[in-house]
């Protein structure tokens, strides 16, 4: 389980580098993908699995969703074509193809139960806070802040759709 | 999970976080600063966990669903800004806005 740990924050740290080093906006958004997918399962090997699977779904389906829409949205026009001929080119994807390969054997490998005790969970010396528990402090202990996140977003809601209206 | 030491993810964090603002200290262009708060967001909530592993408590992951709010706002309301900005400067490059009022 530790070699599990050191891999993915390995990948996290390689493909976060990328990520600040990529000319190429596409470049830089699949190397975070990658990055985000790291996380995740570094968050799993610390045994947060509920967290790991919100980190896949908001961090790497959400708000990756968003940057692609606004990249884009900002890249109309001409150079839209030659651009999209330079996302099909072997040398913009076969990096972070190789990374997330990387974490794919990873998972699969603690999928299998590998480094786990027999039940094929993750060893059982290890602590792991599950959904229920985090579910019970979220609704419980932290209800305001809950009511203040929600608060939040809808603020972010009316702000976006307010920032992006065409004037008249 | 106990056997990983808790200063080996906390130097992981530490590591994703200054990886995250070098990329808002040197790049210019706006949809890359953005990406480089998501790291630094993410990054937060890296070390939230593994405090929260260290203890053994569900607060820490409680604290990483906070964040992925913020971000989720943040990042919502930054892209918005981004799309106007292009629409007011022509351009991404954030040294464009350095006025606070019009040329």
């Amino acid at each position: 389980m530790n070699v599990a740990f050191y891999i993915a924050g390995g990948v996290a740290v390689v493909s976060t580098f990328m990520v600040i080093t990529r000319a190429h906006a596409i470049h830089a958004l699949l190397y975070l993908v990658v990055s985000f997918l790291s996380l995740a399962l570094v968050f799993y090997v610390l045994g947060a699995p509920f967290v790991a699977a919100l980190q896949v779904i908001i961090y790497a389906g959400a708000i990756m969703v968003l940057f692609l829409f606004a990249v884009m949205l900002l890249n109309l026009g001409r150079e839209a074509r030659a651009q999209e001929r330079e996302w099909l080119r072997l040398r913009a994807w076969i990096g972070p193809s190789i990374l997330a390969a990387v974490l794919l054997a990873e998972l699969v490998y603690l999928a299998a139960g590998g480094g786990a005790g027999a039940a094929g969970l993750p060893a059982p010396a290890s602590i792991i806070v599950g959904p229920k528990e985090v579910g019970a402090s979220l609704f419980g202990t932290y209800l305001l802040g809950v009511e203040l996140a929600s608060i939040l977003l809808l603020a972010g809601l009316v702000g976006a759709h307010r920032l992006t209206r065409e004037e008249e | 999970m106990a056997d990983v030491p808790m200063e080996y993810g906390l130097i992981l964090a530490a590591i994703l976080f200054l990886l995250g603002l070098t990329g808002v200290l040197v790049r210019r262009n706006i949809i890359f600063i953005l990406a480089s708060i998501e790291i630094m967001l993410s990054a937060a909530g890296l070390a939230f966990v593994v405090a929260g592993a260290h203890w053994g408590m569900a607060d820490g992951q409680v604290m990483v669903i906070f964040i992925l709010a913020v971000a989720a706002a943040e990042v919502s309301v930054g892209l918005a800004l981004a799309l106007r900005f292009r629409r007011l400067f022509g351009t991404l490059d954030i040294d464009a806005a350095d006025r606070l009022r019009d040329r």
